[in-house]
């Protein structure tokens, strides 16, 4: 039997992070399937993230490839994206490639965003070593998802996925 | 694609799609129902997300001029990133603009195509039933056309930022010291838009506060850095809050009916804790003619003109930033942070604002520095001589 439209969609990479597929990120709101055709539904991580464009195309790329002609791609921009989306599977694969995952997203309490300066930082592992912490060098890395650290055992820099 | 071949993976796409000026990249808000839900006027709608996204175009481009010029690696990647974020909240909301107004936006320029249809597609549909989200690639040639025709085919009157943005930096520290000023200004206000009425406003909101999060911690631990570093970088600190200071009372003047009235005190906040920690100085009032109201550590700091990031921008930095400062001494008085300018919002709040801020010389009303004639020369030089250009 042919995979289902969901199953293709969830097998497109992320054309920045091609470790994971778009259902590991958790941009991939919903595929709907009926006699109309497909409508795969897509939640930017940022606002600016230009690979955005590029996902959609590789998503009816994808479809048409497995022979899905009527595609369409929606954005859905609310609920917006948190890095809690992504899946225990994504998390493993960006280990597995350096890349150290998100811990869980600041839970958002009433009154305004707090500006916290100079506290200590939640401790992060260096994702080569193992060393259960280390120093931020950048808070932006190669993409606006990513922060640069680095390992004070190995010395090795590392990118983390910023929790958002 | 391998993820250890930069090279291939920059080329093995076979569209060519790139977010350029007409290279045909697709509509942000593709896919996404246009209605605008009842309740909502329209024309405040359009002119408010016309503001915000001016400002947030305004100041990407400011930051992207930064990009080679800043002391470290690492935080020109930061300001290049943050240049990204309000570059995409400025599609989002000069999107939004054109499907909310056709009357924001400038006819689509002469040379394209006889057939192009006017930059809002939105106005036809206006129920409150959710509209049939059209083709994708139907949204994203009005939609490209809306954010195209605003960002490329207006003149310096008819933006709406505020003058904050289109200042020129004398140094690294009249950067961070904007920038702190801009993304607290901008974090307090959006996180108020949250529950606005318009859901594609609101969630453009709630996902610029967490962005905005970034950009104020990255422009407040550099503002500390410096301010309580060495003498040398302390002045210079010093000296770039004093200059920001005058520059503060426009954002009070918010002719928008839809604009949070309660920012304020938040805004207040932050920027005392900031510069407490970084052991510079509030400064008194706005600097008029008298030096009296800057301490006196800084006003023996001259106009910095040392470091290669200073240099390199001096080309256009002086004249800019003089116009800027001449204008904010005439005419934006009062730009104290204790007091609460906004008592209880609505009408009243904004009528004691002109008492404070008695002025036309606010960007939201168009009115703006030589600086944004200047900016928009370099940011639309390419669509001004080829109109409407495809490829």
């Amino acid at each position: 039997m042919s995979p289902s439209a969901a199953e293709v969609a969830a097998t497109v990479t992320d054309p920045e992070m091609p470790m994971l597929t778009l259902a590991d990120l958790g941009v991939i709101r919903d595929v709907r399937q009926d006699d109309g055709g497909v409508v795969v539904t897509v939640t930017p991580t940022y606002s600016g993230c230009p690979a955005m464009d590029e996902i959609r195309a590789d998503i009816r790329r994808a479809l048409a490839g497995a022979g899905f002609d009527a595609v369409e791609v929606r954005t859905e921009l609310s609920p917006a994206w948190t890095s809690d989306w992504i899946t225990p599977e994504g998390r493993a694969k960006l280990s597995a490639a350096g890349i150290s995952p998100p811990g869980p997203a600041a839970r958002r309490h009433d009154g305004p965003v707090p500006l916290v300066l100079g506290a200590p930082r939640r401790s992060i592992a260096c994702p080569q070593c193992g060393h259960p912490e280390s120093e931020q060098i950048a808070a932006f890395s190669a993409t606006a998802c990513r922060e640069l650290r680095r390992c004070p055992v190995c010395r090795e820099p590392f990118e983390h996925v910023k929790e958002i | 694609m391998s993820f250890d071949d930069a090279y291939g993976a920059l080329t093995d796409h076979d569209d060519d799609t790139r977010w350029a000026y007409g290279t045909g990249f697709a509509d942000p808000l593709a896919g996404v129902p246009a209605a605008i839900p009842p309740g909502v006027d329209r024309a405040a709608l359009a002119e408010y997300c016309l503001m915000l996204g001016d400002d947030a175009l305004i100041m990407s481009h400011r930051l992207q001029q930064w990009v080679t010029l800043a002391p470290e690696l690492e935080d020109e990647v930061a300001i290049a990133n943050i240049a990204l974020d309000l570059l995409g909240q400025a599609r989002l909301l000069l999107t939004r603009a054109a499907e909310a107004s056709a009357d924001v936006a400038p006819a689509p320029a002469a040379a394209s195509s006889a057939a192009a249809p006017a930059p809002v597609a939105a106005s036809s549909a206006a129920g409150d039933a959710p509209v049939a989200a059209s083709s994708a690639a139907g949204d994203a040639s009005t939609g490209a056309r809306g954010e195209d025709a605003l960002a490329f085919g207006r003149g310096p009157a008819e933006f709406r930022n505020v003058q904050l943005v289109e200042r020129a930096d004398a140094d690294f520290a009249h950067l961070v010291a904007r920038l702190l000023a801009f993304a607290t200004w901008r974090l307090a206000v959006l996180d108020r838009l949250r529950d606005t009425a318009d859901p594609i406003l609101a969630a453009v909101a709630t996902k610029a506060v967490k962005e905005l999060t970034y950009h104020r911690e990255y422009a407040a631990h550099w503002v500390v850095r410096l301010g309580d570093g060495t003498d040398e970088s302390h002045s210079r600190m010093q000296s770039a809050i004093d200059a920001l200071w005058p520059l503060l009372a426009e954002l009070d003047h918010e002719p928008s009916p839809l604009a949070p009235t309660t920012w304020r005190p938040e805004f207040n906040a932050i920027l005392s804790q900031v510069l407490t920690a970084a052991t510079v100085a509030e400064p008194a009032a706005a600097p008029a003619e008298s030096s009296a109201a800057a301490p006196a550590e800084s006003s023996a700091a001259a106009p910095a003109e040392s470091s290669a990031a200073d240099a390199s921008l001096s080309t256009e930095a002086p004249d800019a930033v003089s116009a800027v400062d001449d204008a904010a001494e005439m005419s934006l008085p009062g730009a104290t942070l204790p007091p609460t300018h906004r008592g209880g919002g609505g009408g009243g709040a904004r009528a004691a604002n002109f008492e404070i801020s008695p002025l036309a010389e606010s960007g939201r009303d168009g009115v703006h520095t030589p600086a944004l004639a200047e900016i928009l020369d370099e940011m639309q030089g390419l669509a001004r001589s080829v109109p409407g250009g495809v490829w």
